[in-house]
């Protein structure tokens, strides 16, 4: 194979990021390049001369690098098994070998370039408009669009890697390690506070960095600041961490090399600088033009010379400093063209013009000239311009060059301010947006609030910081007094030239121009948060970052408004682009068990999620039908065993116990005697069925209520309430946890429940619907005599602790019926051969008990019960549904549940339980229906996948209509 | 993630509390038309501003009322329910 193509880089400097005695290998498109440890991709490709970084979103226009750290989303690789990786900010590592997201066939010959040229048929909107004509061809329209549009392929078969999470505590956080958060770590740092300092790159010192010029003693700034931070032990600094996201109270969501923490701090320091903004002209998106910051990243961070012949537009004097910048690097710098018609006195200024560096005042790029199939620009035509951004002639002149840097603004980082609940004002003299108000416990410092020299920021930082650790410990804040500022007004307010060809870009990521913005205004999208879903500007990866400020810019101009009053548009998490990955949790499913758990499994149990618990929902090793099947015959012919801990136990005592029950349930308990236990249904205050369970008495004062398994934490919590605001005197005492139940049925029950208890079990001696306290198999035990299912059965209640030793002893007891354990989908088909509705699945959330069947357990009489009064206004009308049960002779075609009951056009009702009954020897179900059709008889269409098939009405129950069975 | 003030267990996690709907006192069901009933069961003032809810503490299962912004979610008060 052949070398890696390497470039060596400028003399080695002091502050340089790269390590120049570790060479690295890596793979573009193709290509094997060298790099040094330390360079990211985008430093080490541009560093090898590679100009063509990735495609455009929308256009596929060729891109190179633009901000130098992933303010914008140009240079997006994947690698097989990772997407969207951010070339300006991840590091390059020995072999790897990347490919660019976005292109169809390879990056150099990109087939979908092609819609560049077409971009005239795609104007703004275009979404809405072109592909919803005609309806039909939508999913088409959609399907095309989504193999273009994708960035990247997703490789299902890519290693799960674990993301960790974790909580964490301080008392200050400070989001930014430039020199305001260093700053504000010292100052609260030495106020006693425990602060956590973090930064996004990979040392502190933030735009100290690679200032250069425009601060010449800013290494030297940084390293006694991060000496004296490295003093202070109550000041932890985390690096390479950045704070995705700002939540209530300044709880704060941030990812690092050990993955996210999510930290509660007491105060917050937003002090994350501010995101450089392009000028907008004809072709300012190609390879070669950049922001000023982004060539100062290059030169001085990864000793890159940026280009050959640089064209330097401003519109502050910070950009004097990168065109002194520039020519360090070895940059012949063709002109230096300020945006402003009277230039500054400033110290740059004098250094530029004593450099010789040709200065063209009140002119603008009009447009850059591409070169080699846009792939980069080979000069620019310079025209003069008024403050506004109109050109006074387009004549100009052209320069020629290889590059054109940027510095004509900035806009805050106030992500997290905005998140928090901040405001930002629109300062005209400064001419950008800048903090106002902040919610409690958050203080900005720095660029972010509008702070531009380093002393002031400095300055500026050590307020916040002091302020910040007072609110920490509830003091009172110091005052706080803006710093006086060496740059006035960085930003330049129009740094926007319109072109008649247009592609002058406001957002790259997703191709957004001037134009687009202006015809979404004149369609009457006259606000940023409008103009945003309109036109997707601030969409893309970089959410805006880069854009944003020049779209309110346009916005306000076309629509004759102030920027203050376009705004700008909602701040919402993530502040940069964060990975599901990075999200996922641990598929951490917490399940409740049963303390019979253990015997299901050996019995060779298929569990079921139920809510929150595992229950079995049929025994192996048969198959699923087969194993239902032998359940139910079990059950029908001998005796069967079923757990059903899983239903809420609730104690109620207290003198008014019964007359709680009262008001709660629909029923009547205050004549309930002891010994004996009802069916409770509970219904809600609009009359709707919520809940059913059984309540037996225990005493004068004192029941004991079941509810339904989902519902137990929800019936709890109800009870409590309605006992407290009634005053009475009651008291609720869950035991859902603490019980252990099983229901022995069978017509063998009562011989095999006979060898383990001395209690009077006989017909007469323990009747259906009886309650007792007892021991059975030495154990204290409730007995419940029930019938859900419709034969003999018992219901053992017991503490949970010896809710294993009873199930064995039955089973054991039962060895010579053949007792069987039985789950949940038995249980469902024996109650259904029965006609006992279940609460949630043969009701929903508009059901009342009289279409549910279930008139009978409501005591419309009672003085008073939850839902009563409801019930009274309903009762008098005709019911809509009815639930009733229905028969399939011919079951070639078996409706599932919620499959429609039909009559021509009309939807009556919808099939709630249906399954084939192996003790009758054909399909039975129930559904709701108009009322006029549950007359036993009524043939019934259903409708199942656009088939009707016919059911016949009968009548409930299909089983034992005497309850004979399970009165026995 | 919020914090909420328990009056029985003092500051803790939102997670730990359950909401219980607005705090709408039942009126008297036998003295009320159907029409004002049917207002105290459905209908409830949504928009945002401040307003008394019921919070339930479910570890501790203590139901108490918070005085919330629901404009703002700034919690002022929360105190036992005393009929």
């Amino acid at each position: 194979m052949a070398d890696p193509i390497f470039i060596e880089r400028l003399p080695a400097a002091g502050h340089e990021w790269i390590d120049r005695d570790q060479r690295l290998c890596f793979s573009f498109e193709g290509r094997r390049y060298g790099a040094y440890a330390g360079d990211t991709i985008s430093s080490a490709l541009w560093g090898n001369g590679v100009r063509l970084l990735g495609r455009s979103f929308k256009y596929h226009r060729p891109r190179g690098v633009y901000s130098m750290c992933a303010h914008d989303a140009n240079v997006m690789l994947e690698n097989g098994e990772t997407l969207n990786i951010r070339g300006d900010t991840t590091l390059v590592e020995d072999g790897m070998d990347l490919t660019a997201v976005n292109t169809v066939g390879s990056l150099r010959y990109d087939l979908a370039g092609l819609t560049d040229r077409m971009s005239g048929f795609l104007p703004v909107g275009f979404y809405y408009k072109a592909f919803h004509t005609p309806n039909w061809m939508f999913p088409n329209w959609e399907r095309m669009i989504r193999d273009i549009a994708g960035l990247g392929k997703v490789n299902p078969a890519a290693e799960w890697k674990p993301s960790p999470k974790g909580y964490d505590a301080c008392d200050v956080l400070i989001v930014g390690g430039g020199p305001s958060g260093m700053a504000a770590a010292l100052a609260a740092g030495r106020a006693g506070s425990r602060v956590v300092l973090v930064e996004d790159t990979r040392c502190l010192g933030g735009s100290l960095c690679y200032a250069g010029a425009t601060a010449p003693e800013s290494v030297a700034t940084i390293n006694s600041m991060r000496d004296e931070i490295a003093k202070l032990e109550n000041v932890e600094v985390r690096l390479n961490t950045s704070v995705r996201g700002c939540y209530s109270e300044n709880w704060l969501a941030m990812i690092g090399p050990g993955g996210m923490t999510k930290m509660r701090a007491t105060a917050v320091v937003v002090a994350t600088g501010a995101y450089e903004q392009p000028a907008v002209f004809r072709h300012n998106d190609l390879p070669g033009v950049m922001l000023g910051t982004a060539a100062q990243r290059l030169a001085h961070l990864y000793r890159v010379k940026p280009m050959q012949r640089a064209l330097v537009l401003l519109g502050n004097d910070y950009g004097y400093g990168v065109a002194l910048d520039l020519k360090a690097a070895g940059v012949e710098v063709a002109a230096v063209v300020d945006l402003r018609e009277t230039i500054g006195k400033g110290e740059l200024v004098h250094d530029v013009k004593t450099a010789g560096i040709e200065i063209l005042a009140g002119q603008c790029v009009y447009e850059a000239h591409p070169a080699g199939g846009l792939r980069g620009i080979k000069g620019a035509r310079v025209c003069p311009v008024n403050s506004d951004g109109t050109c006074i002639s387009t004549t100009g002149i052209n320069v020629n060059c290889d590059g054109i840097v940027m510095a004509t603004g900035w806009a805050p980082a106030g992500d997290l301010i905005g998140q928090a609940g901040g405001r930002l004002n629109y300062v005209q003299d400064a001419a950008q947006f800048r903090p106002d108000e902040l919610p409690p416990g958050m203080f900005a410092a720095g660029r972010v609030n509008g702070v531009f020299g380093v002393d002031a920021r400095v300055e500026d930082g050590g307020q916040a910081g002091g302020q910040a650790a007072a609110f920490a410990v509830g003091k009172e804040l110091p005052a706080r007094r803006r710093p006086t500022d060496e740059i006035i007004a960085p930003s330049h307010p129009y740094p926007i030239v319109k072109h008649p060809k247009g592609k002058a870009f406001v957002d790259l990521d997703e191709d957004v121009q001037i134009k687009d913005i202006v015809n979404a205004a004149k369609e009457g999208y006259d606000s940023a948060e409008l103009v945003k879903r309109y036109t997707t500007v601030g969409m893309g990866p970089s959410q805006g970052k880069i854009s944003n400020l020049n779209s309110s810019r346009i916005l306000a101009k076309a629509t004759g408004q102030t920027i203050g009053a376009v705004g700008y548009t909602t701040f919402r998490p993530f502040t940069q682009p964060t990975t599901i990955g990075e999200l996922a949790g641990r598929r951490f499913h917490p399940d409740r068990r049963t303390p019979i758990h253990s015997r299901h499994q050996a019995a060779g149990a298929v569990f079921m999620h139920a809510g929150a618990w595992l229950r079995p929902e049929y025994y192996g090793p048969r198959v699923r039908h087969q194993a239902i099947v032998h359940e139910v015959q079990a059950v029908r012919h001998s005796a069967g065993i079923i757990d059903v801990g899983t239903l809420g136990k609730i104690d109620v005592c207290g003198a008014d116990a019964a007359e709680f029950l009262e008001r709660m349930y629909t029923g009547r308990f205050s004549d309930l005697t002891l010994g004996r236990c009802r069916y409770a249904l509970m219904c809600d205050e609009s009359g709707v069925v919520i809940d059913d369970g059984m309540s037996a008495r225990l005493g004068d004062d004192r029941f004991y209520v079941t509810t339904t398994s989902s519902g137990s934490a929800a019936i709890v919590r109800e009870m409590k309430r309605w006992a407290m605001i009634w005053g009475l005197e009651v008291t609720i005492i869950d035991h859902t946890g603490q019980f252990g139940a099983l229901n022995l049925a069978g017509p063998e029950s009562r011989n095999i429940l006979g060898r383990l208890t001395d209690l009077d079990i006989s017909a007469g001696g323990f009747e259906y619907l009886g309650f007792r306290e007892a021991v059975v198999a030495g154990v204290n035990c409730r007995l419940m005599r029930v019938g859900f299912v419709g034969e003999l059965g018992y219901e053992l209640h017991v503490p949970a602790q010896h809710a294993a030793a009873l199930w064995d002893a039955v089973i054991e007891a039962g060895q010579p019926e053949g007792i069987i354990p039985f789950g949940v989908e038995a249980q469902r088909l024996l109650r259904m051969e029965k006609g006992h509705q279940i609460i949630g699945q043969d009701t929903d959330g508009l059901t009342t008990p009289l279409e549910a069947g279930l008139a009978w357990a409501v005591k419309m009489t009672k003085p008073f019960f939850i839902g009563q009064r409801s019930l009274k206004i309903v009762e008098p009308r005709p019911n809509v549904r009815a639930l009733a049960g229905f028969v399939m002779h011919d079951s070639t075609v078996m409706p599932s549940e919620c499959h429609l009951v039909v009559d021509g056009d009309e939807i009556c009702g919808r099939v709630t339980s249906i399954a084939r009954s192996p003790t009758l020897g054909h399909v039975i179900g129930m559904a709701y229906m108009r009322p006029d059709q549950t007359t036993p008889g009524t043939v019934i269409d259903i409708r199942v996948e656009g088939r009707l098939v016919q059911a016949e009405v009968a009548k409930l129950p299909f089983f034992d209509p005497s309850n004979e069975r399970q009165k026995s | 993630m919020k914090i909420m003030t328990c009056p029985v267990n003092g500051p803790r996690p939102l997670q730990e509390f359950v909401y219980g709907g607005d705090v709408t006192e039942m009126p008297c069901p036998d003295q009320v038309t159907d029409e004002q009933w049917a207002a105290y069961v459905f209908e409830r003032d949504g928009a945002p501003g401040p307003h008394k809810e019921w919070w339930y503490h479910a570890p501790s299962g203590v139901w108490f009322i918070a005085e919330r912004d629901t404009g703002t979610d700034e919690i002022s008060n929360t105190y036992l329910y005393n009929g």
